[in-house]
């Protein structure tokens, strides 16, 4: 028998089906509630009023229910509904808060910050003021993943306009000190934007006492459908933001466009349950990544990618060292998770997120975000275990690098080929 | 990713899995690629007295296609001389293995895997059993994506 029929005696297991895989990439998107789409579907067939139409019931009752998801968005975070903007997704909101908020206060100044590991639609924005005449300060975060507050403060200065800095960290769970960063840049006058995304719903969030100008959501993260999300925009202190979609003067004048009110009742009703059972998923899901967690380390060389302690439950973000991350994701089919493998993404480049932590791009190839919900079992977390365990075992039979390490060899001592 | 047939295969069952003695003499080694890439091939080949290749072992560290692609070759160069072996090009294997666009720098990664082996077990030849820690680093650029 070879030493690899020894280690995989069964690949498949019994009853896995790689057509329909177990889900554990909940920080990608998540399905829709049951409960959203019953009180989405009679805003598709039955009130289908344009929530602008002022001289009509039809028109009417859509409004209504359109500013009731405004109030049940709102109530999540403590915000007044007045400060809620729809928009059609967290990209949507970034781009908004962004370029809305550096092109009407240009006067004041020109510098904007913003952190390594943000998600690409604040950074291609920020690229793109840059490309405006913006100038842009990206920083580094540190192996946990975090910024340094006292690097943070040292980069504002009196043309500083903005600081874009997210809540929860999309690919490792990170979250970051809102409330320190958010005291820093309220005593210089500085705005604050944070993409909350990963975060509305998965840990508490009081705007009332943040100190947070603009804060951007989405629905899709949160069991409500794709396309739609919002934007905070502060009214103690008044934020101003230049809209960036004219054509009607929609959302007080902030975001033009017919309101798609099936979906927007989809988002309050999103944040409505998320409200009501946050405390409740947080602690299972908690637990269950805990098992995951304990299951996965009894495997070598396994490294955990961002904080231990300031990281929201649903989310684990490990390197398996020694094994490539697409060969990994191609040998457990049947459960669904992201890697930040350069082959897995379109750029060719491993994730950007974990080598701004300092992660080496062995690491950060061998990565895999593994994302827990609201509907996750312990039994599809011990298949899990049990799945990635195996293929691993296999791989590093397969793997040179392994070998190497196995005999002893320091691999950061060899010259590899140049590129 | 919808990857081929064929690459699934050797994925699933990869051909000569191993390793040779690298200090014996009739043993080439062909280290290449780099873990910062996301791809490291090492290849061995036995080579008879006649100057052809027995047999053949490889490991690799990368993807399915990485992983196949070389799994690929040892099927490939058993039974040819070293010239032969030589004359393998990437885009056979490419083709051999429907390997789209993105995923073509696999193949010429074998393809040099197998320059490297045969190259180490000439040189080896030439001096005569010196001592080596048989790890022949092949010197050719291998990251054909931006470094930024």
């Amino acid at each position: 028998m070879s030493d690899l029929q020894r280690v995989s005696p069964g690949l498949r297991p019994r009853g896995a089906n790689p057509a329909n895989p177990v889900y554990l990439d909940h920080a990608a998107t998540t399905p829709v509630d049951p409960r959203v789409v019953r009180r989405m579907l009679p805003y598709l067939t039955e009130i289908y009023g344009n929530p602008a139409s002022r001289s009509h019931a039809y028109g009417w009752v859509a409004e209504e229910a359109v500013e009731l998801a405004r109030e049940q968005v709102s109530s999540l975070v403590n915000a007044d509904p007045r400060e809620i903007v729809w928009t059609s997704g967290a990209t949507e909101s970034n781009n908004l808060a962004l370029k809305g908020a550096a092109h009407f206060h240009r006067a004041k100044g020109n510098h904007l910050v913003t952190l390594a590991s943000e998600h690409k639609s604040v950074l291609d924005t920020m690229r793109e003021l840059e490309r405006e005449g913006f100038e842009v300060t990206v920083l580094p975060v540190q192996e946990s993943g975090l910024v340094d507050l006292a690097v943070f403060e040292a980069a504002l200065k009196p043309g500083t306009v903005m600081a874009s800095v997210m809540f929860v960290n999309n690919e490792t769970g990170v979250i970051q000190d809102i409330a320190a960063i958010g005291a820093l840049c309220r005593t210089r006058g500085i705005l604050l934007h944070v993409d909350a995304a990963q975060a509305a719903g998965k840990v508490p969030i009081d705007l009332a006492t943040l100190p947070v100008d603009l804060m951007s959501f989405s629905a899709h993260k949160i069991y409500g459908p794709k396309g739609v999300g919002a934007l905070y925009v502060g009214r103690r202190p008044r934020v101003r933001i230049a809209s960036q979609m004219h054509g009607g003067g929609h959302e007080r004048g902030m975001r033009s466009g017919t309101l798609p009110t099936h979906q927007i009742v989809g988002m309050g009703e999103a944040f409505w349950l998320a409200r009501e059972n946050m405390a409740s998923d947080n602690a299972r899901i908690r637990g269950l990544r805990d098992r995951l967690w304990s299951g996965l380390q009894k495997i070598d060389a396994v490294m955990l990618n961002g904080d231990a302690e300031r990281r929201a439950p649903h989310y684990l973000n490990a390197s398996f060292n020694y094994v490539e991350g697409e060969s990994l994701l191609m040998g457990i089919k049947e459960v669904a998770v992201s890697s930040g493998s350069a082959c897995t993404s379109a750029s060719l480049e491993p994730s950007y997120v974990l080598r701004a932590m300092g992660r080496n791009d062995e690491l950060a190839h061998s990565s895999i975000r593994f994302s827990i919900g609201r509907f996750t079992t312990a039994d599809e977390i011990d298949f899990t275990i049990d799945l990635i365990t195996r293929v691993v075992s296999r791989l590093r039979t397969m793997s040179p690098l392994w070998d190497m390490v196995q005999a002893g060899v320091d691999l950061q001592t060899i010259q590899w080929a140049e590129h | 990713m919808a990857y081929s047939d064929k690459v699934i295969d050797h994925y699933e069952n990869p051909r000569n899995v191993g390793a040779f003695e690298p200090d014996a003499a009739d043993v080439g080694t062909g280290m290449v690629g780099a873990p910062a890439c996301g791809d490291v091939m090492r290849l061995q080949i036995r080579v008879n007295s006649e100057g052809v290749i027995e047999d053949a072992k490889f490991k690799t560290y990368g993807c399915g296609s990485a992983i196949a692609s070389s799994s690929l070759v040892t099927e490939w160069v058993r039974g040819r001389t070293l010239d032969e072996a030589l004359a393998i090009r990437n885009t056979q294997i490419a083709e051999e293995l429907a390997l789209p666009p993105v995923k073509i720098h696999c193949s010429i990664l074998a393809e040099d895997a197998i320059k490297a082996a045969v190259a180490d077990f000439r040189s080896r030849r030439a001096t005569r059993g010196a001592a080596g820690d048989g790890l022949q680093l092949a010197a050719q650029p291998v990251c054909t994506s931006n470094p930024n």
